[in-house]
This record gives C-alpha cells, sequence and structure tokens, in this order.
C-alpha cells in the first residue's frame, strides 16, 4: 500500500456528499451502484448552483456580460476535460449528452463516410449495449458486419482477429459488469499497425483510473458526466484532431454552422461542427467542478483505495457459501458481480435495499455477456472512493439475511 | 415489510413450484418475458368446454414470478376463460391499488405484499400476461415491457 493509500480518508470524503448522510429503510445507505451512476459531491452541486444564480446565459456570440461569463465558463471546462484526458487540443473535445450519444455520433458521421459494404467492426463479447447497438444499425445500414471478441472463463478478452478488412475496433476500457480492464494501449497499437481505427468506450475508466488518450493512442475516447460524479446529461466525445475535421456533422442546427444562406451552409470547424444547438451548459460547468475535485483527490489515490477496497470485498464475499463472482479478470476495477445460490438476483436486490445496501441486479445492458455466462442476471455491486469498509459488510450481512430468508 | 413481500406460500412456491413443465395434450401456450430481469415462460393449457382443466409452467424466474406462476396454475384449474380473465384483472388490481379487496382471491391474496414494492409487479405479473396471450391463442411472445 502506497502512503497516498494509507492516508486515504474514506470517511472524511463522504461528508462532501450530502446524499450519504441518510438512512434507507432504517439503515444507513450503501450506495454500491456506482458503475449505473455515482453520487456528487457538495463542490457539483454548489457550482451548479452558483452558476444559475449569478453567471448564466447562452453562450457564445453574445455580447452581453453574462453571456462572456458563461461561454468562458463552458470554455474552461472544454480546457479541463482536455488536461484531465491528456488531450494535445481543447478543440479536440466534443460535448455530448453522454457516453451513448458520443458513440452515436462517430457512428452516424465517421461511420457512414468510412464504413463499407463487406466491412468489419470489431467489438467485444463484453460490451455495454451502447457499444453494440449502434454499431449493428451502422453494419446493416451499410452492409458491413459487426464481428466479436471473445471473453474467456474470467471475463478478460485475449484475442482480437483482425482481417484485411476490419475498419474499427470498438471497446471498453473497464466492463461495466465483470470489471475486466482491457489492455487498450496494446490492441490499439496493434490495430493501428493494420491502419484501423480504435474507439474506446471509457465510461467505466474514466471516473476509477488515470486516462491519457495520447499514451492509450486511441482515436476516439468517450465517457459520461454522471459516473465521473458530474451532473448527468453531459458526456465527452474526444477525437484526433485529423479524424474530427474530416467527419461530417452530426446534427445541423445552431452553433455549427460558419454561414447560411438557403443554397449552401458551410460549417464550423470542430468541436463546435458536433455541437448544433444550446448545449448543457450548467452540466459542463458541473463537470467542470467534478474534475476539480477528483483532480484535488488524485485519481491515482483514488485507483489504489479502490482497488484495496475490491480487494477486501471479493475475500468477505468468497467467504460466503454458494455465492459465485462472475468475473475473475487478473486486471480488474471495483466491480463485483456475483450470483447466489437459489437466491435470483432480482430477489436479492429487493432484500438487500431492505437493509440500505443499494445495488444492481440484471443484465446491466449486456445480453449478449450473460449469455455466454449462461446465466439472466447478476448482482453487481460497484465501488467509489467514498465507500468504505462498513459498506462491505453491511452488503455481507444482507446477503446473509437473504440466505436466511430462502434457506 | 420485507416478510410481507415473501411470505411463506410464496417461499414455498418458489421452491417448490407446483404444475412445472410441459403438458400432453396442451390446447393453447404462450410464452412470457421479462426484458427488465430477464424472466422467461412457458404456459400450456388444456382446455375443454371453455373450462381450463390443466396448466402447467416451465421456466426460469426469480421467486415472486415462480411462486406467481405456481400459485396461477393451481387457482386457474376448473375456470372458464371468463373467469380466468376477470381473476386477472383482480389480481392486478391487489398489486396495484391501495383500495383493492382481496377477498375472493383466496391463495392470492399473499401477493398484496408487492403493492409496496412497485418495480416487483412486473415479476408477478409475467405468467398473468401470458394466460392472457394464450387465452386469446395469440403465438406472440409476450413481454411485459
Amino acid at each position: 500500500m502506497t502512503n497516498a493509500v494509507k492516508s486515504f480518508d474514506a470517511a472524511e470524503i463522504r461528508k462532501d456528499f450530502p446524499i450519504l448522510r441518510q438512512l434507507v429503510h432504517g439503515h444507513p445507505l450503501a450506495y454500491l451502484d456506482n458503475a449505473a451512476s455515482a453520487q456528487k459531491p457538495r463542490a457539483v452541486i454548489d457550482a451548479i448552483s452558483r452558476f444559475y444564480s449569478s453567471d448564466y446565459s447562452n453562450i457564445h456570440r453574445g455580447v452581453h456580460a453574462l453571456s462572456e461569463r458563461s461561454t468562458r465558463l463552458y470554455e474552461q471546462g472544454r480546457v479541463q476535460v482536455q488536461r484531465f484526458l491528456g488531450a494535445a487540443d481543447a478543440h479536440e473535445i466534443v460535448f455530448t449528452r453522454g457516453t451513448t450519444e458520443g458513440i452515436n455520433l462517430v457512428a452516424q458521421t465517421w461511420g457512414r463516410r468510412n464504413i463499407g459494404a463487406g466491412d468489419e467492426i470489431l467489438i467485444t463479447a463484453l460490451e455495454h449495449h451502447s457499444n453494440i447497438v449502434p454499431w449493428q444499425m451502422l453494419c446493416e445500414e451499410r452492409g458491413a458486419r459487426l464481428r466479436v471478441a471473445p471473453v474467456n472463463d474470467r471475463g478478460e478478452v485475449e484475442k482480437f482477429e483482425f482481417t484485411e478488412r476490419t475498419k474499427l475496433l470498438a471497446m471498453a476500457h473497464i466492463s461495466n459488469v465483470l470489471g475486466t480492464i482491457l489492455p487498450v494501449r496494446e490492441v490499439a497499437a496493434a490495430a493501428h499497425a493494420r491502419g484501423i481505427t480504435v474507439l474506446v468506450d471509457g465510461a467505466q475508466a474514466a471516473p476509477h483510473m488515470k486516462v491519457d488518450v495520447r499514451e492509450l493512442d486511441c482515436d476516439f475516447y468517450v465517457f459520461s458526466s454522471h459516473k465521473l460524479y458530474g451532473p448527468t446529461g453531459v458526456g465527452v466525445l474526444y477525437g484526433k484532431s485529423a479524424l474530427l475535421e474530416a467527419m461530417p456533422p452530426y446534427q445541423g442546427g445552431g452553433d455549427m454552422i460558419r454561414t447560411v444562406t438557403f443554397e449552401k451552409t458551410t460549417y464550423n470547424t470542430p468541436p463546435y461542427k458536433f455541437e448544433a444547438g444550446t448545449p448543457d451548459i450548467a452540466g459542463v460547468v458541473g463537470l467542470a467542478a467534478a474534475i476539480d475535485y477528483v483532480n484535488e483527490i488524485g485519481i491515482d489515490n483514488i485507483g489504489g483505495y479502490e482497488h484495496e477496497l475490491l480487494g477486501y470485498a471479493t475475500r468477505e464475499l468468497e467467504k460466503i457459501d454458494g455465492l459465485r463472482i462472475i468475473g475473475t479478470a487478473r486486471r480488474k476495477a471495483a466491480v463485483i458481480s456475483f450470483v447466489l445460490e437459489g437466491i435470483h438476483p432480482h430477489d436479492a436486490g429487493t432484500i438487500l435495499d431492505r437493509y440500505g445496501v443499494a445495488v444492481r441486479t440484471g443484465h446491466h445492458c449486456a445480453q449478449p455477456l450473460m449469455d455466454w455466462f449462461g446465466i439472466p442476471a447478476t448482482t453487481r455491486a460497484s465501488f467509489a472512493f467514498y465507500n468504505t469498509r462498513e459498506d462491505v459488510d453491511a452488503l455481507v450481512r444482507a446477503i446473509h439475511k437473504a440466505k436466511e430468508m430462502f434457506a | 415489510m420485507i416478510d410481507e413481500l415473501y411470505q411463506e406460500i410464496i417461499l414455498d412456491h418458489s421452491k417448490r413450484p407446483r404444475n412445472t413443465g410441459r403438458l400432453e395434450n396442451a390446447t393453447a401456450a404462450a410464452e412470457g418475458f421479462n426484458p427488465l430481469c430477464g424472466d422467461r415462460l412457458t404456459l400450456e393449457l388444456r382446455i375443454e368446454d371453455d373450462r381450463i382443466e390443466e396448466a402447467k409452467f416451465a421456466g426460469s424466474g426469480c421467486a415472486i414470478s415462480t411462486a406467481s406462476a405456481s400459485l396461477m396454475t393451481e387457482v386457474l384449474k376448473g375456470r372458464t376463460k371468463q373467469e380466468a380473465e376477470k381473476l386477472f384483472e383482480r389480481f392486478h388490481e391487489l398489486l396495484t391499488s391501495d383500495a383493492a379487496d382481496s377477498s375472493g382471491l383466496g391463495k392470492l391474496a399473499v401477493f398484496s405484499g408487492v403493492r409496496e414494492f412497485p418495480a416487483r409487479v412486473k415479476c408477478a405479473t409475467l405468467a398473468w400476461h401470458t394466460l392472457k396471450a394464450a387465452l386469446e391463442n395469440s403465438r406472440e411472445k409476450v413481454s411485459t415491457e
């Protein structure tokens, strides 16, 4: 354990999250549904409130004071995201509604222009539906083929088979179901050696580990604000400048244009070309505050603490008879999916909730992965840096209660 | 409150469901699916002279959906199609309305606790939606969504 992790004070950090200070069904809330969405620190809540109370206006083109302030804050948010991801230029950061929209944007702009009949798109077997369905739709439209890199019994993806026709590799950085951390840098290098473009779904990675898009050398990287302790409704698409510049626009409307006549419209440059209409300005301000907050604690400290918590939770859960962990990758983030003998995940989830333990149950938007493991659903506990060993203990106690009930 | 949901009779029917498996000489059948939790079931009925003589189900699901299917197959026996449809209406009301009256519902009254768990109403009604499809002789797979 590093000193940074040793000095990590989750109890102190919890005070920054007002929502965690409550009883649920008479029990202290153990919020273990962070892979679905994370809670918000006071700093984020206050930043949004302050923005609406004193600075808010529509952005760009306004000549009055509020518009200038709002524009400055919005564009500062872009610079903060650029630094957070290690991107070369702020213009490589496109604000979207979330990870899903980021992937759809790439599918409908880059994809339509670059994927043709007979081409192949390679994804992995552990993708979230949002990194499957947009590509299926594109393949159907273009007459292309979707291929899938398999997972092994641990939930790792080891074989990425590229063919002459592979044009795009779209892969998760971390599995939302299994917690598997995928070897993005190595796989991206292999893909690039064959001229294959690489998109990374970073929804589960950005909140939990250092992401440096230039070190990973991916072409596109997408994530959502709400999983990074920021507000809902905002996401980020990073794209390499040359790619973004060559891409056609996404939606038409205000802000994405340079000149409009009824005969001909010329488009703005990236990222504005992809940001038609009034964006979620306060959302970006909130995301910027979330990034500040994460930076203050340090993403490596967060990752280190969560890894330690994952170890503790894994050891404690493994002691429970009839509990089987789904996903035992050697490189793993703080997500634990499990099944209980004789107890359906849906029943487990309901009982756990009655003891104040919030987990997710179901297929986690990854039905093909459930099919591969031969299970209809799992119960998933996913951790954040404000979780403690007490939360793990509450989870374990509640599982024992469920077992008693179904004994 | 959790004990009101998982009453003894529900736990019993979920662990030892009655009338499971395939039905010889089935005259009506339907498949049900709850995409939220992945529960699936196949329901087969033997209907003679408008009366449900026998009902069997197969599938996998949570305790609530399994117990509901099991108890449903028990109470359906000997009922006419119309009576069965009426029963579903009353059962649905029991799960969703605070003013519901459970008289005459017999064992089905144990599901009144589901009312406090809105996310689980679909689990309790999956078998019944499937029944409705079977009675309408629809070959389509029904979904709770």
